[in-house]
């Protein structure tokens, strides 16, 4: 069941890089000769900070929303172990541990899809 | 500076800070986000942003080195990952409330604090087992793992809610400064709950990348994650820690080991004093 998983955090990290390397080199080609400025915190539009609007973007053939795609991979990864975790549990009926992966996954969750 | 040469130093310093991670223990974020800071010049939030998701990346990508081992125990990354979670959660809604130079400092102190536990684990040895616990039976996490000679070498666990308690505070510094916390995590499982090294440290890797899960949603919603540093970031740290747990861990690495402790304990110092000074 380890293996698995180990398997699993690996796939999604590969997934995730390719589609990020991808998305970095049309970001790249897309906005070269411009002056990268960070100093000053302004928020990243509306439009990359969630789930529907980065899939537009991906249809626009925007190279940023193909990185918070990525972005999102990546964030994806951890919490499909706990899933496979709470999946094994389930198996094993560890009712106890089916209850504490529930509640990790619950603010995982929570974390990602909290209302605004 | 053009986009490409920017792109280009980021992700060599990322590199950089991946492969001081790997060789120090402590994990890319811990060097990533001054690196940003003082040389990048990059505003803070951006960078605890971009290094939450090379957090992840780090600790997914090791994850599979790991496992192959088998020193990693799912039980008690499951069951701590509840306090870290939570921790993460609380850490990413104070970062919306604390001053962004009282950012600075608290990430300075914790620099000093990692360098001084990195420092430590290179000099004493790990310390001795004694009997489990109550909670350690209920919960069942006492387990095994293979010693030098591929004979299991049983184990219990001391001090569960102690334990629990610091995996908290190690989630709520990981959601507030974007770091994995891996010395906050190794203290509490090495020197409260007794887990043995081997155990402790493949574990903690595991609970980095889902502790970081919880918060990193809550800092994409809220435009923190830039795509221009995020891809030059994430696969810089990421290579650089995978090289760095290949390669270095194995070497003779005691002289640079110093080295580098004295340029994390540096950069603490640095952060501290930028962060005073610009804030009074």
């Amino acid at each position: 069941m380890e293996t698995i998983m180990g398997r699993l955090l690996q796939v999604g990290v590969l997934l995730s890089s390719f589609v990020m390397l991808t998305g970095g080199l049309l970001y790249m080609r897309a906005h070269s000769g411009e002056m990268p400025d960070y100093r000053v915190f302004s928020s990243e539009p509306q439009r990359l900070r969630h789930f529907g609007g980065v899939l537009q973007g991906i249809e626009t053939g925007d190279p940023a929303a193909l990185i918070q795609l990525a972005v999102l991979l990546l964030i994806a990864t951890p919490v499909a172990r706990v899933v496979f975790g709470l999946i094994a549990f389930v198996m094993e009926r560890d009712k106890l541990f089916v209850l504490i992966s529930t509640i990790v996954l619950a603010v995982l969750l929570y974390g990602f899809l909290r209302p605004q | 500076m053009t986009l490409s040469i920017f792109t280009g130093l980021l992700f060599f310093g990322s590199l950089t800070a991946g492969l001081l991670g790997a060789l120090t223990g402590l994990g890319g974020g811990v060097v990533l986000v001054p690196l940003l800071t003082v040389f990048f010049h990059v505003d803070i939030r951006y960078a605890i942003g971009v290094s939450l998701i090379s957090v992840i990346a780090t600790s997914s990508g090791a994850a599979a080195a790991y496992v192959r081992e088998g020193f990693s125990s799912v039980r008690i990354g499951m069951f701590l990952e509840v306090a870290t979670t939570l921790g993460a959660i609380l850490g990413a809604y104070l970062a919306t409330v604390v001053h962004t130079q009282a950012l600075a400092i608290i990430f300075g102190l914790v620099l000093i604090y990692s360098a001084v536990v990195s420092w430590q684990q290179g000099k004493n040895p790990m310390p001795e087992l004694k009997g489990g616990s109550r909670w350690s039976d209920k919960l069942e996490l006492s387990g095994s793992y293979p010693d030098r000679d591929g004979k299991p070498c049983k184990y219990e666990v001391e001090n569960i809610p102690g334990g629990f308690g610091l995996m908290f505070v190690a989630g709520t510094l990981s959601g507030l400064l974007g770091i994995g916390s891996g010395a906050v995590k190794v203290l509490a499982m090495d020197r409260v709950m007794k887990v043995p090294f081997k155990v402790s440290t493949t574990t903690s890797n595991f609970m980095i990348g889902v502790t970081a899960a919880a918060s990193a949603g809550i800092y994409l919603h809220r435009g923190l994650v830039a795509p221009g540093l995020a891809f030059p970031v994430s696969l810089g740290v990421l290579a650089g820690s995978l090289i760095g747990a290949r390669y270095l861990v194995r070497a003779k690495t005691a002289v640079l080991r110093t080295v580098f402790t004295m340029v994390v304990l540096a950069l603490g110092v640095e952060m501290i004093v930028s962060g005073v000074t610009k804030w009074f």
